[in-house]
């Protein structure tokens, strides 16, 4: 529990990807079996425990301090887990610590009753970060900023075999992931794969834009739309059925309504949908469902999902994985044809004469729920990852907004002594009349390592305020901002949110008082 | 505040002024107030030796070890067979760059609060440092760059890698410079240390690194490729404030007095009357009150908020 508490205490203050893979690392290649599994499975979100309630916890620190002393503790700290782990001491004379094995052990066969006497013996073994490691665990509040996917890498990594390897057998392997740890670090054999009802890594598309698109020749592609929601995985298998994001995750839990019109047995690609009235509903309507983990019957109702298919990868125990697009796609038609399948359809070929062509149409189609085209080769067979050449995608352009920047916070990593993230505003009418502005967003990339020098020297010379590592500025500096799309937001104090922002170009040229309006941000909502 | 007849019970600049008239302190601490403050021309300075007495008027004052840095030391004040001890910053650790704190007995104790809360519990030096050297080896390729409080920390830090075994150069900024060699001269060896720079063809590649907290944001840092930004303070036990000042690694290491150190000092000096001071008095006032001392908060001024913890 110790090595484990040290390894998430690390994870928590390390922003950098390739650091927090590093140090995943150095845990599993250190920790023996079967610890290193079960803080796989703690990191991939595999363990589940509610067994300490933030009541326990209170009770727990009254009782050793005193009220009015754990009341001033609490206060300071701000977090009741991380309180109760400071104000704990360990017992000089208590055993050794548990191990996380033995944690989980313990806990899985535990009574109600019996959890808050073993607690507090832990309580008493283990040091600070091991209590707080342990109670964050035991409250389900573990966040250490490290995705399911981040932890199948670095299992990956310390196999030296690549993610889609781990992906393919994950499903069929359950915590604490003996066999995987014996074929990634010993000689044992690559464990079976759960075939047809495993997650199969995705295959990718690289970004193309129309100068690119020229040198291609458009006899080789096909066309679809690319659909404003979320690729998914549909996998059935024995009865198992499931529903994974692209990064591997299982989602079917939030989406019964899927899980239940699946009477088929195979794996096929699409996209995730909310379908409402045979159209697609803006991308916030899906978002609403993915922030449940349980789903109540009223958001069934109003947001029905929908999977629009465009490939199959798996079918009926055969892998179709080599076969090339051209032949999946007749067998994916062949297979809708074959009888009604509710929540399912197949993303339709846009057909095209030559680039120019599919230019137009790209350029027409300002339908909602349509992010640009997705382009193809016909002769291409499924291949995991991000191959450069088959798969493209071709997005629509951007939308522009001219905002202002109103604070500026300090980066990660390589970028920490820079100004680097910037939340921007723009501008509406308060209830008096006056004119003040709105943050609607934030950014952190789209700018160039000049422009970045730029920008933080500028922060620098025009702070007004300071809040820790956030700098507030002049309202004087105009950001060209792009985005994706914009939604009504209750989140944002200006109503409106951005999806995907990024700073286009810095518009020293244009008075600030002439940037956008909140007003004119909100008449871009679809 | 400038007064007449000061006595400093250390070199921090929350408790160090220019500009009095004449000042007593230990030998040590005059010598760091010397080269903070430019050899204090205008003030008459007394040297007094841990152990020895003067007398002022009707009141002698001693000075006795805190435990803080070089030259810390405790007030004590004795009048018509009433002693009062002014604790200064003090802790109870061991610290290879100054002598042990020593509890006196005394009727009256002033102490100091930085760190009283039950939630402060220093874990071992030690073990901090160990998480410095296993970054170190998990990330060799990056610098590691400590920000470290001028006087005190930073000759304790160095202390600390040299006792874990870590003998390679330790590079400073240059405004830690004089410090550290006032305390080579004051006897505490600091081993192979270099100006950042004096360095030529140095890529700092997995070296460690030591500034000031200030300089990790500054534009300074970007001469390093890919820093990792250490911080040695007792606030970075709190995970809020270790994020707030940008720390990705976090050493508590404390010069001050955790809960445990402050409520058990309590006890050994067994003051019948604590004045608590500087820093979080509240909690402290609360315990000393709970085992029948009468505890009161003493609000003091010209503290800098958490300038040197
Ligand atoms: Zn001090
Ligand atoms: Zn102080």
């Amino acid at each position: 529990m110790q090595a484990f508490a040290r390894l998430l205490d690390a994870l928590s203050f390390q922003p950098a990807r390739n650091a927090k893979l590093r140090l995943i690392e150095a845990y599993l290649r250190e920790t023996p079996d079967p610890d290193r599994g079960w803080a796989l499975a703690a990191l991939t979100g595999g363990l589940d425990f509610a067994a300490a309630k933030p009541a326990l916890l209170r009770s727990f620190g009254h009782e050793k301090i005193g009220e009015e002393l754990f009341h001033l503790s609490y206060d300071y700290v701000g977090d009741l887990a991380e309180t109760l782990a400071l104000i704990w001491e360990t017992k000089p004379d208590a055993g050794p610590p548990p191990s996380l094995g033995e944690v989980v052990e313990t806990l899985q066969r535990a009574t109600k009753m019996q959890t808050p006497a073993i607690l507090k013996r832990w309580l008493d073994e283990l040091d600070a970060t091991g209590r707080w490691a342990l109670l964050k665990l035991l409250t389900g509040a573990l966040r250490v900023g490290v995705s399911a996917r981040l932890a199948k890498q670095a299992v990956a990594n310390i196999g030296s075999q690549p993610v889609a390897e781990v992906e393919e057998v994950w499903h069929g392997l359950s915590a604490p992931y003996r066999p995987l740890f014996d074929w990634l670090t010993a000689d044992g054999p690559k464990p079976a794969s759960n075939m047809g009802g495993a997650f199969l890594s995705p295959m990718l598309a690289n970004p193309i834009d129309r100068a690119e698109i020229d040198t291609l020749d458009p006899a080789h592609f096909r066309a679809e739309w690319k659909w404003d929601g979320i690729r998914v995985q549909v996998a059935s298998l024995g009865g198992v059925k499931r529903l994974f994001s692209r990064a591997g995750e299982d989602v079917s839990g939030a989406f019964p309504d899927i899980v239940e019109a699946i009477d088929f047995e195979g794996v096929f690609d699409g996209e995730l949908l909310v379908r409402r009235d045979e159209a697609v509903a803006p991308f916030n309507d899906l978002q609403q469902r993915l922030n449940r983990k349980t789903v109540t019957p009223k958001m069934l109702k109003e947001h029905p999902a929908h999977v629009r298919l465009y490939d199959v990868l798996w079918l009926d125990g055969e892998d179709l994985r080599a076969l090339s697009f051209d032949e999946r796609r007749t067998r994916l038609e062949a297979w809708m044809a074959e009888k009604p399948r509710p929540r399912f359809d197949i993303s339709p070929l846009v057909r095209f004469a030559d680039w120019a062509h599919l230019a137009t149409l790209r350029e027409e189609m300002r339908q909602d729920g349509i992010e640009g085209l997705m382009l193809k080769r016909g002769d291409a067979p499924y291949l995991a990852g991000r191959p450069k050449g088959p798969w493209f995608k071709w997005k629509r352009d951007p939308m522009l907004a001219d905002c202002v920047m109103m604070y500026a916070q300090r980066g990660h990593g390589k970028r920490s002594s820079f100004y680097s993230d910037y939340t921007f505003g723009a501008w509406r009418e308060t209830a008096e009349g006056k004119r003040e502005l709105a943050p609607v967003g934030k950014a952190y990339f789209g700018f160039t390592d000049e422009e970045l020098r730029w920008l933080d020297k500028w922060v620098r010379d025009h702070t007004t305020n300071r809040f820790g590592p956030v700098r507030e500025v002049e309202q004087q500096l105009v950001l060209e901002v792009a985005f994706d799309g914009v939604a009504r937001s209750t989140r944002h104090k200006s109503g409106v949110s951005l999806r995907f922002p990024r700073i286009n170009r810095i518009r020293t040229d244009k008075p600030a008082a002439e940037a956008d309006t909140v007003d004119t941000l909100l008449h871009l909502v679809p | 505040m400038a007064v007449n007849r000061a006595v400093i019970t250390h070199g921090h600049g929350d408790h160090a002024r220019p500009g009095h008239r004449s000042a007593l302190a230990t030998p040590e601490t005059l010598a760091i107030m010397r080269t903070r403050f430019q050899d204090m021309p205008d003030t008459t300075q007394q040297p007094l030796k841990y152990g020895d007495t003067v007398t002022m008027g009707d009141v002698s004052v001693s000075l006795v070890p805190a435990g803080h840095i070089l030259g810390s030391a405790q007030a004590v004040l004795e009048h018509k067979g009433q002693r009062i001890v002014v604790s200064g910053d003090y802790k109870r650790r061991p610290d290879a760059t100054c002598p042990p704190f020593e509890p006196v007995p005394c009727d009256v104790f002033i102490t100091e609060a930085t760190f009283a809360l039950p939630v402060f519990h220093h874990p071992s030096d030690a073990g901090e440092i160990g998480k410095l050297l296993r970054s170190l080896e998990t990330f060799p390729e990056r610098t590691h760059l400590v920000g470290v409080y001028a006087l005190g920390k930073c000759q304790r830090v160095i202390k600390l890698l040299r006792a874990a075994g870590y003998d390679k150069r330790i590079w400073l900024h240059g405004a830690l410079a004089s410090l550290c060699k006032l305390y080579e001269a004051n006897g505490v060896e600091l081993g192979d240390t270099a100006l950042i720079s004096d360095a030529i063809l140095e890529t700092f590649k997995g070296q460690i690194v030591l500034c000031p907290p200030s300089a990790i944001a500054d534009r300074w840092s970007r001469r390093f490729a890919d820093p990792i930004a250490a911080m040695a303070s007792g606030w970075m036990g709190v995970r809020a404030r270790a994020r707030q000042r940008g720390a990705e690694l976090p050493l508590i290491i404390s010069d001050h007095a955790d809960w445990s150190e402050l409520t058990q000092t309590l006890k050994d000096v067994g003051a019948p009357k604590v004045w608590v001071t500087h820093g979080r008095e509240e909690a402290l006032v609360a315990y000393a009150r709970s085992i029948g001392i009468d505890g009161e908060a003493l609000h003091l001024g010209g503290r800098e908020e958490e300038d040197e913890s």
